[in-house]
């Protein structure tokens, strides 16, 4: 593997540099993305339904769980479909293929940084100051790489050979965001699903990222380290099967892919 | 002491070829059936799912070494594994069974560009194709600027490879592949793209690739390249070794196997190499002596003469006949037609047309000939074609008057006269041309 992190830069390189080309609006559409979504939602969700906020401004509730989910969803979404997208590599160059998800991953870093500044001046706007808990933020950015990798891994393998996961993954994303405290907070859900909404890893990543930076302006928020410990073991084992499951059927992906 | 630097030993590679599935019931039955009995409906799928398989051995129990530093040749018709093997051997596919041993660093290069990215610029191609295919960014770097003056596009470096023509595209592709430094090249049959120029470049770069000492494994249709190149041959059939050796022998060997030797008379009606643009028309050749005994065996300098059998359904006005000779490496050496020399002939129903070849310079060998008819005007139109209709063998006998050629003095033999010139007297030559007999085709009706 670390013979071939020359590689990994230059795919990396490759899918950022071609991300945006022959957009008329180009590197604005990183911004432009999570400013619509966090437009809709807050009239939907913040004005019309009145889902609390625990205290926070919706807009600023809503966008600093949009980054991290956006980040998670847009690469998960990329790696799933990249193996299938790169049939030509593929077949025609060897490479450990792991290679191939794992640059979708992390292309998608850069989006997140852009994306994250126009968070920080939403909360310059309401005057907000992050907590020390944003120490921490690199450490959920990890957990939701890992997460959308291991599940990258998993189904970029099966889409090799059954192209339906081509038609599940914008289902499973639209339930897995609602499944995921984005445009409600876990106090909506209380503490009867608290461990139970651990088990999804990105509740641990988004809850996070919103306490890291909002907590200040929150009520009795907390970073709850119970829950990202759940999180953690579930995005740990889903990594390590998926690396697994994905060495096993690498060798077949030439032939029938 | 050479070591061994590829080897194979009892390779096979199998491949399932799914037949298209045929459903007989609707998909309403389907639905019943499976929610009814679903177990019994699962069987039954799974029955006919592998009823349907098919397994094809690309390549069985193919053995082989290569030394390091050798230049190997891998040809055999479509189908035989050639593509398969290279991609076993660059690891991009796994062996079914036996197993492949490569000692060194590894570049395969099985198609111009892969990876390109049409939205990228030229400059940024070279580095991501690089990358690619295996080389480290410092490399690309130190030969970044004889990549680019190999393939000619300088002026076009900041332009996305996607506003370039094929052939720019094709040659920055070649360039960047040509430039890697493995010590073990797998290169499958990208000579074939790029204008006549360009390939000869190619080429060039590949023999420079081998005479530096590198293991290079080449698949070609291109027969002439591997002669140039090659040094040794593997002949693959069916996914096994055919033969494996000086490349001469193996072309021979792959040639003759795919159009078997034909002589004397010769019933063209089912002939394997037939492509009959309008309908068959070709229905024999025999090759004779101008006696008209029918022969097969000539010297250089003999008669031959060719008779050509056909059948029309409605007569050609004016129509042709060629006869193409190629040799037993695949060179065509010559061709002589009803057009050369304004002959007139004409097909009505059916009958046979004769070409006599005058003092035939072909040198010794065994040479196929192919046969071609059609119409001659108002354009030129091929009707029917056979491709080694016959074959001829030629003996120089005592045509240079007892000398012999070498395997590198060229394709025909010339008779040429000699002498001293005295050098006080003005110079009118040196070499003085063979007697002046009538050397020319004819053809003409029976």
């Amino acid at each position: 593997m670390w013979e071939y992190r020359e590689l990994l830069y230059f795919l990396v390189w490759r899918d950022v540099k071609v991300r945006y080309k022959q957009t008329a609006l180009g590197v604005m559409w990183i911004v432009l993305q999570p400013v619509v979504s966090m437009a809709i939602f807050t009239v939907i969700f913040g004005i019309l339904l009145q889902v609390p906020s625990e205290e926070a401004p919706y807009p600023a509730f809503v966008l600093s769980a949009l980054i991290p989910w956006n980040y998670f969803a847009s690469s998960l979404n990329r790696s799933s479909t990249s193996l299938v997208y790169s049939s030509n590599l593929v077949t025609k160059v060897y490479f450990p293929r792991i290679l191939i998800p794992l640059s979708s991953v992390l292309s998608g870093l850069v989006d997140l940084v852009i994306a994250f500044t126009l968070l920080l001046g939403l909360m310059a706007v309401y005057r907000i100051t992050p907590t020390p808990a944003a120490l921490l933020l690199p450490g959920f950015v990890l957990l939701a790489s890992a997460t959308a990798l291991g599940f990258g891994l998993w189904l970029s393998a099966l889409n090799v050979r059954y192209r339906d996961i081509n038609y599940i993954i914008p289902f499973l994303l639209q339930i897995w965001m609602y499944a995921t405290p984005v445009v409600y907070g876990t106090s909506l859900v209380g503490d009867r699903f608290g461990l139970l909404m651990g088990l999804n890893p990105m509740t641990g990543v988004v809850e996070g990222f919103r306490q890291a930076l909002l907590g200040n302006v929150m009520t009795g928020a907390q970073v709850n380290l119970p829950l990202l410990g759940v999180s953690a073991s579930i995005t740990l084992v889903v990594l390590v099967s998926g690396a697994y499951f994905f060495r096993y059927t690498e060798r077949s992906f030439a032939d029938i892919i | 002491m050479s070591r061994v630097a590829v080897s194979v030993e009892g390779l096979g590679k199998q491949y399932q070829i799914g037949h298209a599935l045929e459903h007989t019931d609707t998909l309403r039955e389907a639905l019943t059936s499976a929610l009814r009995a679903p177990r019994a409906w699962w069987r039954r799928w799974r029955q006919e799912r592998d009823a349907q398989q098919e397994i094809l051995w690309a390549l069985r129990n193919l053995s082989f070494q290569v030394q390091q530093g050798e230049v190997i040749g891998i040809i055999g018709s479509n189908g035989s594994g050639k593509s398969t093997l290279l991609k076993v051997l660059s690891r991009i596919t796994e062996p079914t069974e036996g197993r492949a041993v490569i000692e060194g660093r590894v570049g395969s290069l099985l198609e111009v560009g892969t990876g390109f990215h049409p939205e990228l610029t030229g400059r940024e191609n070279i580095y991501l194709n690089g990358a690619i295919l295996g080389m480290h960014r410092h490399e690309i770097a130190a030969r970044f600027d004889e990549i680019v003056a190999f393939a000619e596009v300088e002026r076009f470096l900041d332009t996305p490879v996607k506003r370039y023509s094929s052939g720019m595209y094709v040659r920055l592709a070649f360039a960047v592949a040509a430039h890697l430094e493995p010590e073990i090249l797998l290169i499958d049959e990208v000579l074939a793209v790029g204008d006549a120029a360009f390939q000869k470049k190619c080429l060039g770069k590949m023999g420079s690739v081998a005479r530096e000492g590198r293991t290079v494994l080449f698949v070609s249709h291109d027969m002439d390249a591997i002669l140039n190149l090659c040094p040794k041959a593997l002949f693959l059939a069916n996914g096994t070794t055919a033969y494996l050796g000086d490349s001469g022998e193996a072309v021979h060997h792959y040639l003759q196997s795919v159009r078997p030797l034909q002589t004397g008379v010769v019933d063209l009606r089912s002939a394997p190499g037939r492509e009959a643009y309008e309908y068959p028309i070709l229905t024999s050749v025999s090759t004779h002596r101008p006696d008209g005994a029918v022969a097969s065996e000539f010297r250089t300098g003999d008669t031959i003469v060719l008779r050509v059998g056909y059948a029309v359904q409605e007569p050609i006005r004016s129509p042709y006949c060629m006869a193409h000779f190629t040799n037993d490496v695949g060179h065509r050496i010559m061709s002589v037609s009803s057009m050369h020399d304004h002959c007139d002939i004409v097909l009505e129903r059916d009958g046979v047309l004769e070409c006599r070849l005058h003092d035939m310079r072909l040198r010794e060998g065994t040479y196929s000939i192919d046969l071609a008819i059609g119409r001659a005007s108002p354009v030129s139109q091929c009707m029917d074609y056979v491709e080694s209709a016959t074959t001829i063998t030629v003996q120089l006998g005592d045509y240079l008057g007892g000398g012999r050629l070498t395997d590198h003095q060229g394709v025909v033999a010339q008779k040429s006269e000699w002498s001293s010139v005295d050098t006080s007297l003005p110079v009118v030559g040196s070499v003085i041309a063979g007697p002046s007999r009538y050397a020319g085709v004819s053809w003409h009706e029976e």
